[in-house]
């Protein structure tokens, strides 16, 4: 059968296989905490689809938004009045090491990077989140509601990150956003071939990261068609058929191959970058989004064009060779095509909870290259656009009706170092308040510690 | 001889040309001076042969030709502290061989200094500089040691031998612990008494000498004069630290200092000033467990004399930032500038020639878009040692080269 032949049939077959990728396992048991009906009034409020309404209204009951602008509130809602407040969608923050790398950052504690081989696909980042890291408060403290945990670089196929809620739960299950899609953490260049070089192993060079994912490319194709012709035998009523092995590595890959699961992609080069986009086609999966992509300002048009996110920095840089490139505009030249997404990444315990800093960082950078980029807009890289990284823009990331009610209420326009979410609402629940001590959680770790010493 | 008298004019002409170019009348700032003076609204500064000459209101415009600029009340800066990093030590971190910040050999040498490793040629002075931030400190760090090395004060102004202020001696204590320093804070406290005792009465043969002979006379000169950085998080260790400082009679400065908010009040008593990144608010270790945002508004209301760093390196131009935050933490605004500016010129003896505007002092001066703290604020005009700087640096070309769409010939062929 020609590839694209069975490219095409993949989706079909794929679906056939007992369990195929299986996202739905170990799921989610998070529920939204309790709510009541809320109206914010009198708010500036950016919407997360490129618009700014002022001195608008925003209703959300049952965890959903009802209406954005105006509209008619029900008899006894909570009426909070926002003037001279901003309202934004809930944060997200599409990379992220918090849990996987949790706070206080022991040995113990690292559990991010299983750099025992190059091609990890099989090892979930979910199985390592610590869902204690006092790291979730202080993010949720930024107005993050949502966030993708991520495996480390060091290989080239690092295993499955997951989506949460930014919410306190005993177990990650009570945190994973519910059927949210998960994603594949890859990884160009430096850091694998500095890994697995050091040990005398492949990947030792640039071709040789290419090499081994391609490899495993081809392994997944077989698996694929190994299930299918399995599949097909059982639909033709044969008995006594042995399914083939189940293997964990190429379920993931498979499941990128048929579009279940969003590769997330570590690469820095604007080469290797279109190098990646052209093994995409040549074994016919989508990269989703690029991540730390220091170079993606030399390649926007293309980046843009095959429907590619770019996670970047505001400005970090330098710290290595491919790293080198880097300049402050580089998210808003991204941003510029017709048809980008780009989106205000952390991969930062610190950098998560100030994102609103570094997009104002970006979009000043932006706008002094006459870029002209409006808050309405640069909102976007940390809200829709990161929701369409995650394969979660249906239900959140904007503000608009039906919608998740992840809501942030600012002090003030969020572009701005004195800028602080002042309340923060996931699903509807206020589960944050600057205000009130009684609504900032705090994790087991935290809790008791330097006791008598409080001021 | 006529070819020198031709050369020799020529080089008067071009040396006189500069001078009167950078004769730089800046009108109508709103002048943060970080002296007694205050901030002075609608307020002229006149600078002439790399001083500042006049500060007031309605100044004449000097005979000779000088650059006017109109900062229409735009605020106006000493400029500002890039913190302790590696500018001009470290270009790459990951590629070793452009990276001289440390230092391998297993041993003690709080010898070791970095300063003849810098290169001003750096691609990072350009990048730093014109954000803003016209002097730094440059760090060393010896591993595995509790004596990281010696740095000095450096003026970002590309010179070859920028250096002002004395040397600094780097000393590492907390949880940093390695074979070296016996894997444990009580056997650091240790070894650095021994060190203290081989500085002052050189050892015996029979004695297991800790340090070099250089060593030995390193540490004593601070230990005569001089300033030594404690980079030390935990309240107990900061406390230890200033134990050890009054009884060795040094003049010490902690760097770091997350847990520095519990023991303010000795600080501000031992007058011992601290430099931390008021970012630090997660327990990163077992020395950041009480870590908090409000950190630096707490030892400044406590009378603690305070300098922020932490940004590191590349990106030093984060400085200002992070003491934005510490304002929106509480810390007050001229606090938060001061931190920037005048308090780390003066906990490291530059105050003649960093860290405010006053008469007859060199002009580090910096014009900004808006409030200095702000993130959206940019470093308009950059004045080093009484010249404005070329705002361009190999991140500017770069964006220059991409900024132009669809280009006919590959973007090698644009050079900004």
């Amino acid at each position: 059968m020609p590839l694209k032949v069975l490219l095409f049939l993949l989706p079909a077959l794929v679906s056939m296989q007992p369990g195929n990728t299986r996202a739905d396992t170990y799921p989610s048991t998070y529920s939204p905490l309790p709510s009541t009906p809320t109206l914010i009034t009198h708010a500036t409020i950016l919407t997360g689809t490129g618009v700014r309404m002022d001195d608008a209204s925003l209703l959300m009951a049952d965890g959903r938004i009802v209406f954005v602008g105006k509209g008619e509130a029900p008899e006894g809602v909570t009426v909070i009045d926002a003037k001279g407040r901003w309202l934004t969608p809930g944060l997200i923050d599409v990379h992220s090491h918090l849990g996987v790398y949790a706070s206080p950052r022991v040995k113990a504690h690292s559990d991010g990077n299983e750099m025992t081989d190059p091609t990890t696909a099989n090892v979930w980042a979910e199985h390592s989140v610590w869902p204690q890291d006092p790291g979730f408060s202080r993010a949720l403290a930024g107005g993050i509601t949502t966030l993708q945990v991520l495996p480390g670089s060091g290989n080239l196929m690092g295993g499955r990150g997951v989506t949460l809620k930014n919410v306190y739960s005993l177990s990650y299950q009570g945190m994973k956003f519910p059927n949210a899609p998960h994603g594949l953490k890859m990884a160009c260049g430096e850091n694998p071939k500095r890994v697995y070089g050091e040990r005398k192993r492949l990947p030792s060079t640039r071709m040789g990261n290419m090499a081994a994912y391609r490899a495993q490319w081809i392994n997944a194709l077989k698996y694929i068609f190994d299930w299918a012709a399995y599949n097909d035998k059982v639909a033709s009523g044969k008995d006594g058929i042995k399914p083939p092995k189940r293997d964990l590595k190429l379920e993931t890959l498979a499941g990128v191959l048929n579009g279940e699961i969003i590769v997330h992609m570590h690469c820095y080069r604007a080469d290797e970058m279109l190098t990646i986009l052209d093994m995409a086609d040549e074994f016919g999966y989508k990269v989703g989004t690029f991540h730390h992509g220091v170079e993606a300002y030399k390649i926007a048009d293309k980046l843009a064009e095959s429907g590619v996110c770019g996670a970047l920095w505001a400005d970090w840089w330098g710290f290595k060779m491919e790293a080198y490139d880097g300049i402050q505009e580089n998210i808003a030249l991204l941003d510029r095509p017709p048809g980008s997404c780009a989106i205000v990444h952390s991969d930062s315990s610190e950098g998560i909870q100030r994102l609103n800093q570094e997009a104002a960082k970006a979009m000043t950078r932006g706008n002094r290259a006459g870029l002209a980029i409006t808050p309405e807009r640069a909102i976007r890289w940390l809200t829709s656009n990161a929701a369409k990284s995650l394969g979660i823009l249906d239900e959140t990331g904007t503000l608009e009706e039906t919608k998740m009610a992840d809501v942030v209420i600012w002090n003030g326009n969020p572009f701005s170092v004195y800028a602080k979410a002042d309340q923060v609402f996931i699903d509807g629940a206020l589960v944050y308040d600057l205000d009130d001590p009684t609504l900032q959680p705090v994790s087991d770790f935290e809790l008791g510690q330097l006791t008598g010493t409080e001021q | 001889m006529k070819l020198l008298c031709i050369l020799l004019l020529a080089l008067t002409f071009t040396f006189g040309a500069t001078a009167q170019a950078q004769n730089i009348l800046i009108r109508a700032a709103t002048v943060h001076t970080m002296t007694k003076s205050g901030t002075l609204e609608d307020t002229d500064v006149l600078v002439s042969a790399g001083k500042i000459r006049k500060i007031g209101k309605n100044i004449k415009t000097p005979p000779h030709a000088a650059s006017i600029i109109d900062a229409k009340g735009k605020q106006l800066t000493p400029g500002f502290f890039a913190g302790i990093n590696s500018l001009g030590i470290s270009e790459v971190p990951a590629v070793g061989e452009s990276n001289d910040s440390s230092l391998s050999l297993a041993e003690m040498r709080p010898e070791f200094d970095v300063v003849p490793a810098y290169n001003p040629n750096s691609s990072l002075l350009p990048i730093t500089r014109i954000e803003g931030y016209t002097f730094s400190l440059l760090g060393a760090d010896a591993k595995g040691s509790i004596f990281s090395g010696q740095g000095r004060m450096v003026v970002l102004d590309g010179g070859y031998e920028s250096f002002i202020g004395s040397s600094v001696l780097f000393i590492n204590v907390g949880r940093d612990t390695s074979v070296l320093t016996g894997s444990s804070r009580a056997g650091q406290w240790m070894l650095l008494n021994q060190a203290v005792q081989e500085a002052e009465v050189p050892p015996s043969a029979a004695d297991s000498a800790l340090l070099t002979r250089t060593g030995r006379s390193t540490l004593a000169r601070y230990m005569d004069s001089g300033t030594v950085v404690f980079d030390v998080d935990r309240a107990s260790d900061i406390l230890e630290t200033l134990r050890f400082a009054d009884r060795h009679g040094l003049k010490a400065v902690i760097s770091g200092g997350a847990e520095a908010w519990m023991v303010a009040e000795q600080l501000a008593a031992a007058k011992v000033p601290v430099m931390l990144d008021p970012l630090s608010n997660l327990p990163g270790n077992f020395d950041l467990l009480g870590a908090r945002l409000d950190n630096a508004a707490i030892l400044e209301a406590a009378g603690v004399t305070l300098a922020v760093s932490g940004a590191g390196t590349h990106n030093a131009r984060k400085q200002r930032q992070m003491a934005g935050n510490a304002v929106s933490y509480g810390l007050p605004h001229a606090a938060g500038i001061a931190a920037l500016t005048s308090n780390p010129a003066r906990i490291f003896g530059i105050e003649d020639q960093q860290g405010s505007i006053r008469r007859n002092k060199p002009a580090n001066l910096v014009v900004w878009s808006g409030d200095p703290l702000e993130v959206t604020s940019v470093a308009e005009i950059v004045i080093i040692n009484g010249e404005m700087i070329p705002m361009e640096s190999r991140q500017t070309r770069l964006r220059d080269r991409y900024l132009p769409e669809n280009p006919v010939m590959p973007r090698a062929y644009i050079k900004p």
